[in-house]
């Protein structure tokens, strides 16, 4: 009888730990704590300020991730929207030939131009899939495929330096990237709990045959997630750029696993309709925080990708538990 | 008859969470003589045959099979056991061939190993495929089979593992007359090889043509049985829907008012519907009875814009709609509770707030961001939780999923409401509901009906919608065979319009 009441007890407490939206972040402070003692220079400012400065553009791209996830879809070309938008930028930009040098407006015209790169992309990944019916795994792998291959031509496989240093300062200083970075969460959190066009991304992600029935322009919003995508795509890119102070066709052309990864393991599901800007935020730290442990660590490169593998692996078992232990899953 | 009868039904009874849907049901099918089971839409003969076929048990009673007492567990007891089941909407696998479908669970094998025996599968299936009169290679992929052929197909299943009792479950509604005949005669064959057969239709005069006996099924009882010979069909349609009004309908306060709501002219989708002509009047509650297959999901569905329809012309408050689609419609006043509520009607994982404010949430978005006004929608919601009389026990952050199918439906037809819909179409709105919800769901649509709103009920029980309606539609081979207004509302005049006549070929 007490056994019996313990189990359910505990299985209360199990319950309400996995449906947090906390949980991941609870899972960050047992890493920290358990990988720091073996760790040396983890848990110096230093590295905080490291780790700072790679988390911020992935929690960008991670967040456009999560509205075309919410959707149901998935979006495989934001790697290489970042690339686009990294050269067509700084072709605009630099200092020898682009059109924009030397003026003073070269920085917001620039990004603008970078902005507009990545609505495109994802507006073409979103008429392909809401006009022809295609589906989206298909649709944005060709469009990676195509576009990456276009920034390459576009470059002769060169990269761009000489940009302006007001655009460097984007995401070359932390600071201003988390000011950047922090400004589109909040949109974004805005836009997703408060706004119609947010309830709307839930209602196609449940169920895309009820929204229709219930008059939600379901076509309209799965473009719109998709253009989102590929403008937040582009602002990473802009902090990428600024990081690096150079345009290249490449950048970013190796984040897409940890992009889906983190998303994931924040507890967006790979199913729609579901899914947080918290949740994604605690997903980029969870597998930053494992990135940057291990890279001090001196592993090589095989070792952490096979440890971001299991990791993956271990938060979709996570997602899968959530699912099985309660009703309360949204 | 000598041997002991194919299966014996003895007392059979069976609660769905109280309610009781077979009483006491006793009857005996021989072997190589075909039994028509004959009822109104629910009266219990599914339930019957899932118990026959290992879907769901019995709560009391028993079944005796060719002499041994018979309770399966599982499909596969039953199908183990020679019992095989031909469903309406067939089971097969379009991307599979037919030796496939076939053998699916019982592949021949070379010896014990894990490989197909093809030329056997190949012989065997032909074989089979020759034994019910299907002129096909066994390896015909069967997305190139008519409705006709698959039917047959599922036949030479059956017969492959030996079935000595077959269910057939509305065989004939997709055939033409020809592929019907064919499968009378096959039917007839294997009376003779003497298979038992249950044959369950709505089409009277196909029973007659093929069945020796009769069972009438109503509200979960045999109250009929006997060869058929003795029944005139005449006899057959009152034993099925003779009942008086038990149930309780509330009472209609309002009328309907001289304003058009819905105008329907001429509407045709070949294959589907047939110069469909009606109108609905603001206040007026339209009943629209038809068996299944008639076309009344599919008119429901052309007139909210999700199917699309050839010609005809379709109007709201006098305002034609053209080809406008749902999102439009619902602007120009036009509602839609679906028949199908897990994939048309609700967002099962979502929250029963998320649900209540979908349709209705484009007034609460303020500004240029379209940001929801939270405080109203959250009063939007309370209000409608209160007027669809929702479990008070249920949270506004529960999901939809978690509530029983009154519950749910509650919440499909709630989401409505705010919108003050000109016109409401329903589809079975009360299909899987009990009582008590029933109840509170014709309340709710008189109630929308007395502000003002057309509705259009479809329903494949007549009984509730003489308990509701104004006039009744009766609807079959997707065309409208008969207007009753409410003086005119007899049973049997309703069925006898709803069944199908023979098609002559």
């Amino acid at each position: 009888m007490s056994d019996a009441a313990t189990a359910r007890s505990w299985r209360a407490t199990a319950a309400r730990v996995l449906f947090s939206d906390y949980f991941v972040l609870w899972l960050c402070v047992v890493y920290v704590a358990v990988v720091a003692p073996f760790t040396p220079g983890f848990l110096t400012l230093e590295n905080a300020g490291n780790l700072l400065a790679t988390l911020l553009p992935l929690f960008v791209v991670a967040l456009g991730q999560t509205l075309v996830l919410i959707t149901g879809g998935i979006d495989l070309s934001v790697t290489s929207i970042i690339g686009l938008c990294s050269i067509t930028g700084a072709l605009a930009m630099n200092d020898d030939t682009g059109w924009l040098a030397r003026s003073p407006m070269a920085m917001p015209v620039g990004a603008g131009v970078m902005l507009a790169a990545g609505a495109l992309v994802g507006g073409f990944n979103g008429t392909a899939i809401t006009r022809f019916r295609m589906p989206p795994f298909i649709v944005t792998l060709a469009s990676m495929m195509g576009v990456s291959g276009a920034a390459v031509w576009l470059t002769q496989s060169k990269t761009i330096n000489r940009l302006p240093d007001a655009f460097n300062a984007l995401g070359g200083k932390t600071t201003i990237a988390l000011v950047i970075a922090l400004v589109v969460g909040i949109s974004v959190h805005v836009m997703l709990s408060r706004s119609m066009f947010g309830r709307w991304l839930y209602a196609v992600g449940h169920n895309a045959r009820t929204a229709r029935v219930s008059g939600v322009p379901v076509n309209g919003v799965i473009l719109g997630a998709y253009i989102c995508s590929g403008v937040l795509a582009a602002v990473a890119a802009i902090l990428y750029t600024g990081q690096a102070e150079t345009g290249s066709p490449v950048l970013g052309q190796r984040i897409l696993l940890d992009v889906i990864g983190a998303t994931v393991i924040g507890g967006t599901s790979l199913f729609g309709g579901r899914g947080k800007v918290l949740w994604t935020l605690f997903g980029v730290l969870f597998l930053k925080l494992v990135d940057n442990s291990l890279n001090l660590l001196s592993l090589s490169l095989f070792t952490l990708t096979i440890v971001k593998g299991v990791v993956i692996l271990l938060a979709a078992l996570l997602d899968s538990l959530r699912t099985r232990l309660g009703p309360a899953d949204r | 008859m000598t041997s002991a009868p194919a299966v014996e039904f003895q007392g059979i009874d069976k609660n769905f969470s109280g309610v009781p849907v077979l009483r006491a049901v006793t009857f005996s099918v021989a072997a190589g003589r075909t039994l028509g089971l004959v009822g109104e839409n629910g009266a219990g003969k599914s339930t019957l045959m899932n118990i026959l076929g290992g879907n769901l048990r019995s709560d009391h009673g028993r079944m005796v099979l060719a002499g041994q007492p018979y309770a399966p567990g599982h499909p596969t007891d039953a199908s183990r056991r020679g019992v095989a089941f031909i469903h309406q909407d067939l089971n097969l696998f379009s991307n599979l061939t037919i030796a496939e479908n076939i053998f699916l669970t019982s592949f021949p094998r070379l010896g014990g190993a894990p490989w197909i025996a093809q030329r056997r599968l190949h012989t065997r299936t032909t074989q089979l495929l020759h034994d019910v009169g299907l002129d096909l290679a066994p390896d015909t992929p069967v997305e190139r089979l008519s409705t006709g052929e698959c039917q047959l197909v599922e036949i030479a299943r059956a017969l492959s593992v030996d079935a000595r009792l077959i269910i057939l479950d509305e065989p004939t509604t997709s055939l033409s007359a020809r592929e019907t005949d064919a499968l009378f005669a096959l039917l007839r064959r294997l009376q003779a090889q003497g298979i038992a057969l249950i044959y369950i239709s709505h089409i009277l005069e196909h029973v007659r043509q093929l069945c020796h006996d009769v069972v009438v099924l109503r509200d979960g009882a045999v109250v009929a049985q006997g060869t058929i010979a003795t029944f005139s069909t005449a006899a057959l349609i009152s034993a099925m829907v003779g009942r008086s009004l038990t149930q309780l309908y509330p009472t209609r306060h309002g009328a309907a008012t001289g304003e058009m709501a819905l105008e329907v002219k001429a509407v045709s989708q070949p294959g589907i519907v047939r110069a469909i002509d009606f109108t609905v009047r603001r206040g007026e509650v339209v009943g629209m009875f038809g068996l299944m297959g008639a076309g009344r999901s599919e008119l429901a569905r052309i007139l909210f814009g999700l199917e699309p329809h050839a010609s005809g012309e379709i109007s709201i408050a006098g305002q034609p709609l053209a080809h406008a689609d749902a999102r439009r419609r619902i602007e120009h006043g036009l509602a839609f509770v679906s028949d199908d509520r897990r994939h048309d009607g609700l967002c099962l994982h979502a929250s029963i707030a998320d649900n209540l404010a979908l349709v209705s949430l484009r007034s609460h978005a303020r500004g240029k961001f379209k940001l929801i006004d939270r405080t109203g929608w959250q009063r939007a919601i309370s209000r409608i939780r209160e007027a669809v009389r929702l479990t008070a026990k249920a949270n506004d952050d529960q999901p939809v999923q978690t509530l029983s199918g009154g519950n749910q439906q509650k919440v499909a037809l709630g989401k409505w409401l705010l919108m003050s819909p000109a016109v409401l179409i329903l589809d079975e709105p009360t299909r899987g509901v009990d009582v008590g919800a029933k109840f509170d769901l014709y309340q709710l649509m008189l109630d929308l009906a007395d502000r003002g709103s057309g509705l259009l009920v479809i329903s494949s029980e007549i009984e509730e919608l003489i308990g509701i309606c104004d006039r009744i539609l009766v609807m079959s081979q997707g065309e409208i065979r008969g207007n009753f207004r409410r003086t005119e509302f007899n049973r049997e005049t309703l069925l006898t319009a709803a069944l199908p006549r023979e098609t002559q070929t």
